[in-house]
Parts: structure tokens; C-alpha cells; sequence
């Protein structure tokens, strides 16, 4: 177990003209489920290829439990990466990529076996232990680059993206297994993606990243709920945050907040919607239209639960509201969050 | 609309394929056939006229002592060059493939050899190895290894049969190895990057990563290289025709030179064809295994 803190890390290529990392200060808490969530090119599999040591960052420091680890090569530094493609050595059985880290600790024999069946057994991958890569579907890979990691006890787990070469279904399931996974060996574990669900639903905090800087760092409530700025805000949350200009200001309101006037309770904003076009998806509806009261008039979405249950046709308008302690408040120039 | 030629893929399959099934046909097929025919006969540049001779060309040529040892400086050869050949040229694709300061003046010098014409090395060569004024024997004999000018002290690379085939596999190697080394670093660039930084994570340390990874991986083009290196080499008597004639006393003889000096200029057609010939059922049975040893190495 371990805390890993990058501090001030500046990384950048082509001799200065990008600039991948810009100044990021982060630190996980002791075997916690951090997660790096952010659009592709922000930086983050960088920051975590920099943690784990394949790159030198250009000024800053990566340290693990508190000892500044910035110029050792990976192999000192107590890390073991899940890469995206797996990287499964595809000469070896899955016994052979499981022990290949073992074999470089130079570890006794009948430790290394004892150690190999104890993580394939882990991840249920016992009877898989004579196979070659290619004969493994995606998700028995991800189990093997998983054991791989995890059988030689490393300090922190990096995993890079390692649900986005499986198919929709496996991967729900994937990330089930991938979080109890964690909780069973409680090992820090720095997990990057870009997708907001497999964000919302592993980390115990979230960190959003944009443009190679941390726009916020929290749990996955407080991403959700009170986001920093208005990036965090769009960026979190399917469909979006609304945000309607109000006099220098934005104001902020999830989809699911924006309901018929008839279900919000007394202290409400209330604002017209017109509504032009309707989803249903999985139950709830997404009523697309352009609501006056809160501020300018801007296009809005409202998502309906199925538990609210009012008429709403297309090209009609209706009454409706947002709960006042829903509302979230962003200057419009800089974009961050500000009081009413 | 009508349909042109170049929506036809049969016709247009032929179109390309015709040149280079002409090209094989007049220069591989008919010769070889008439080579399978010379070799049964007892055709001579003095009379050309063709009398069927059954094996009497095999029985004679195995009868010939020089025969026997060309065959086995044929295999010494191949061996030592090819030893050689991929283990430098797998040391040079690592050159090529590594990021450093003024790599291409060392790419350029590594594919020096091989843009040279064959002439103009083996002029070189031949200078280098000179019986008196080699540049070799002058380093030598500055750094104390070789006794004063004169008194038969030089070092005779070409005129004593150890020596002799020692420069002969040299100039080869010198020759085949940049070829090898191109191969082997299209391979070593096929690698994905995932693979070698999966290994420095998994702790692993230079020579482990080479030898665990990155050459069980680029096998398959090694074993290709290799396999044309070998082939090359076998039937190649350039190197030993310039250097050494085959001498001294046939210590450098190959079967492809064996067959030339009988043959073409001894005139023995028949016999020249059926040593030419010997060599046929080994090469096809070495290409074989060698494309088979591949696929079953073949990891994706």
C-alpha cells in the first residue's frame, strides 16, 4: 500500500511546443481508487506513464510514500501498469506472462508457482494457465494482465484504460469484477479513462483533467454534484449540465432537475420550456426544447424519471422547475463556480 | 457503361503476373530444366552434341576428392557466415532502431557495405588482405603482434588455407551483413511499444527484455533472413571467386565454384551441371523446413 503524489509535474514533447502535463499537483489517499477521467489529449495517460516512469517529466516530481522517485527506471519503482492493449506477451502461455515478473525478481522456483496459482486463482483464470494469448477472448486478457500485475505485490496498480477493447456487455461486467478485484487486495490503484460511467462508478475520488491541468479532484458525488467549473460541469453527467446566461453569470441545472412545475416543491425556479423534440431511454424521458425564466433563452434538456408520469407532447409548452438548492452558479467569463 | 479492363480482376491478375512468369520461366525454369538435362549428359564445351550418360557425371564427380571437400567448405561457410550474419545484423538493427544523437551518420555507415559496388569492395579486400602490403598486418605489427617486415613474418591472409577461408567468410559477412540488419529492423519496428515498456514494468532488465521479448518476437523475420542469408550464401561463389579462386589448394572451394570451374571453364558442361545440381535437393529441403519452423513460430 501506498501514496502516490505527483507534485508541480510539468511534461512536455517536441522540445516545448506541447505541453501534455501543465503543473499538476495530485495525491491519492492510501490504497484508494483513484480515478483520471478526461477527453482524449488532456494529459492523462501521460501523467500516468510518468507516474509509472516510461516517461521523464520535464520539471515536477512523482513521489511514492513521501521518497521522491522521479529519476529511477520503472523497474524500481514498485509499480505494475494494466496497458489498454493488454500488452500480453504472445510468445508465452499465460503461466509464462503471469511469471514473467516474478522471474525478473529473481524469486525462488516454488515461491513463483505458488504466487502464479495464487493470482490466477484470484482472477479465475486457473485452467487458462496453458494457453497462448491468442487463444483468450478480451476479457480472459484483461483477467491475465491483471494477474500478471498483481503477483508480484506491487506498491500501486496503474491501469490505462483497460475496459475499452471490450465489447459494451463485457465490460459492465468487467468493471464489477475490476472494482472488487481492488477492494479484496487493497492496493492504491490509479485507473485513467475517459469514459464518465466506468469514472463514476470505480473511483472513490475522480480527477478531471483538461488540457494537461486538474480541474477538480473529489469524489464522485461531489464531481457530479458540485462542479468546479463549467468543463467539469459539460463534461460530467449524459446529458450534460444546463447552462443558461444570466447577467455576466451561468446558471447550472442537471437535466434531471428541470421537472414539471407540479412535482418541484415551493422553493423553485420556475421557467417555461418549449418543448420541440422527446427521447425515451431505458424508462426516462429526454424532453429537448428552449426554456425562458432562468435567465436568456437557451436551448435545455430535462430528463423525466418514469416515476414522474405528466403528459408532455412535442411542440407544446409547459410549466416547469428546478429546485432552488439545485441550482449552481459559474461566472461566464472564467467559468468558475461563484455565488448567486 | 462498359466495363474496362481495369474492372476485370481475372484479366487484370494475368496482365500483372505475366512479366515476372516469363521472367522466371526464361531465366529460372528453362535453365534449370536444361541443367537436369546436362547433367545426364556428356555434353563439353568441345563437343556439343547430347548423349544420354545415365549417372556417369554423378559417379565421377563423387569420386573426386575436391568435390567432397568443397562440399564440406560449402557447409563450413554457410555456418560461420551465417552465425555471424545474424548475430550482427541483429546487433545493427538495434543500432538502427535506437534513438541517439547523430544516428544517421551511423545508419549511413551501416549501409555502407551494402551500397558498395561488389567491384570496388572486393578492390578494397583484396588491398586489405594484400600478402606484403596489407594495412592489416601493419596494425598488427604496430601493436606488437606480428615479428619485423620481412623473414616471411606477413601474415598471408589469402595464401594459407585457415586464413584463407577465415578472410573469405569475413568479406561475406562484411557484404551480407547491413541486408541482414534492414530485415531484422523492419521486425524489431513491428514490435508494438506496448510490449518492451510491459516488460520494463514487469521489472525486467535490458538482457532479459531482449532475449524474453523482443527476439522471440521478431523470430520469424530472423529465421527469414537467416533462410535467404543461407540460400544466398550457398549458391554464391563471388566473394571466393575474387579473393581466392578457390585456392589455396582448394581450401576455399564451394560447390558453386567447384561447378563453375569444371563446368565453364573446364569445359566438363555435364559434370559442372550435375555439382550444380547436388546442391538443389539440400536447398529445397533447407527452404522448407526453415518456412515451416516459421510458421510455427509465427505468434500472431
Amino acid at each position: 500500500m501506498a501514496i502516490v503524489e505527483v507534485a508541480q509535474l510539468v511534461k512536455e514533447f517536441d522540445s516545448g511546443k506541447v505541453r501534455a502535463i501543465d503543473g499538476v499537483s495530485l495525491a491519492t489517499n492510501e490504497g484508494e481508487y483513484l480515478v483520471l477521467l478526461g477527453p482524449s489529449g488532456c494529459g492523462k495517460t501521460t501523467l500516468l506513464r510518468t507516474i509509472a516512469g516510461l516517461e521523464q517529466p520535464t520539471s515536477g516530481d512523482v513521489l511514492i510514500n513521501g521518497q521522491v522517485v522521479t529519476a529511477l527506471p520503472p523497474r524500481a519503482r514498485q509499480i505494475a501498469m494494466v496497458f489498454q492493449s493488454y500488452a500480453l506477451y504472445p510468445h508465452k502461455t499465460v503461466r509464462g506472462n503471469i511469471v514473467f515478473p516474478l522471474r525478473a525478481a529473481k524469486m525462488a522456483p516454488a515461491e513463483r508457482e505458488r504466487k502464479t496459482t495464487w493470482a490466477a486463482e484470484l482472477l479465475g483464470i486457473g485452467h487458462l494457465l496453458d494457453r497462448k494469448p491468442r487463444q483468450l477472448s478480451g476479457g480472459e486478457k484483461q483477467r491475465v494482465a491483471l494477474a500478471r500485475a498483481l503477483v508480484r505485490d506491487p506498491q500501486v496498480f496503474l491501469l490505462d484504460e483497460p475496459l475499452s477493447n471490450l465489447d459494451a456487455k463485457l465490460r459492465a461486467s468487467a468493471r464489477d469484477e475490476l472494482k472488487r478485484f481492488q477492494q479484496e487486495v487493497a492496493t492504491t490503484t490509479i485507473y485513467v479513462t475517459h469514459d464518465q460511467v466506468e469514472a463514476m462508478g470505480l473511483g472513490d475520488r475522480i480527477a478531471v483533467l483538461n488540457n494537461g491541468t486538474v480541474r477538480q479532484v473529489g469524489p464522485p458525488t461531489e464531481v457530479y454534484d458540485d462542479p468546479a467549473d463549467t468543463f467539469v460541469a459539460t463534461f460530467i453527467g449524459s446529458p450534460p449540465m444546463n447552462l443558461v446566461p444570466n447577467d455576466g453569470k451561468l446558471v447550472g441545472f442537471r437535466p434531471e432537475h428541470l421537472l414539471p412545475a407540479s412535482v418541484v416543491g415551493a422553493d423553485a425556479l420556475q421557467v417555461k420550456l418549449a418543448v420541440d423534440r422527446m427521447e425515451y431511454l431505458s424508462g426516462d424521458r429526454h424532453l429537448y426544447g428552449t426554456a425562458t425564466g432562468a435567465g436568456e433563452k437557451s436551448r435545455v434538456i430535462a430528463r423525466l424519471p418514469a416515476t414522474v408520469t405528466s403528459e408532455v407532447h412535442a411542440g407544446e409548452t409547459y410549466d416547469f422547475a428546478i429546485n432552488r438548492n439545485r441550482l449552481r452558479y459559474f461566472d461566464a467569463s472564467t467559468g468558475l463556480r461563484t455565488q448567486p | 457503361m462498359r466495363t474496362r479492363v481495369a474492372d476485370r480482376d481475372g484479366a487484370l491478375a494475368w496482365i500483372f503476373l505475366m512479366p515476372s512468369v516469363v521472367y522466371i520461366l526464361a531465366l529460372v525454369g528453362v535453365p534449370f530444366v536444361l541443367a537436369v538435362g546436362l547433367a545426364f549428359s556428356d555434353v563439353t564445351s568441345g563437343d556439343p552434341s547430347f548423349d544420354f550418360v545415365g549417372v556417369d557425371n554423378f559417379r565421377s564427380i563423387f569420386d573426386d576428392p575436391v568435390f567432397w571437400q568443397s562440399l564440406g567448405n560449402t557447409f563450413l561457410f554457410t555456418a560461420i557466415s551465417m552465425l555471424l550474419i545474424v548475430v550482427l545484423g541483429k546487433i545493427v538493427a538495434n543500432i538502427l532502431v535506437a534513438d541517439f544523437r547523430g544516428k544517421w551518420v551511423v545508419r549511413f555507415l551501416v549501409l555502407l557495405p551494402w551500397t558498395t559496388p561488389a567491384t570496388l569492395g572486393a578492390v578494397a579486400w583484396l588491398w586489405l588482405l594484400d600478402s606484403i602490403y596489407s594495412p592489416i598486418d601493419w596494425v598488427l605489427r604496430q601493436l606488437g603482434f606480428l615479428a619485423e617486415a620481412g623473414n616471411g613474418s606477413n601474415m598471408y591472409w589469402l595464401g594459407e588455407p585457415a586464413l584463407a577461408m577465415a578472410s573469405v567468410i569475413a568479406v561475406h559477412v562484411w557484404r551480407l551483413t547491413p541486408l541482414a540488419a534492414v530485415i531484422m529492423m523492419a521486425g524489431l519496428v513491428a514490435i508494438p511499444k506496448d510490449m518492451d515498456e510491459a516488460a520494463r514494468m514487469d521489472g525486467a532488465g535490458y538482457w532479459r527484455r531482449m532475449f524474453e521479448v523482443t527476439i522471440p518476437m521478431t523470430m520469424p523475420v530472423i529465421a527469414v533472413s537467416a533462410l535467404f542469408g543461407a540460400i544466398f550464401t550457398f549458391t554464391d561463389m563471388a566473394v571466393v571467386d575474387v579473393l581466392t579462386n578457390g585456392g589455396p589448394n582448394n581450401a576455399t572451394q564451394v560447390l558453386t565454384s567447384w561447378a563453375f570451374f569444371r563446368g565453364i571453364d573446364g569445359g566438363d558442361v555435364g559434370q559442372g551441371a550435375a555439382i550444380a545440381l547436388f546442391l538443389f535437393p539440400l536447398l529445397l529441403a533447407a527452404a522448407i523446413a526453415i518456412l515451416r519452423a516459421v510458421r510455427r513460430l509465427e505468434v500472431r
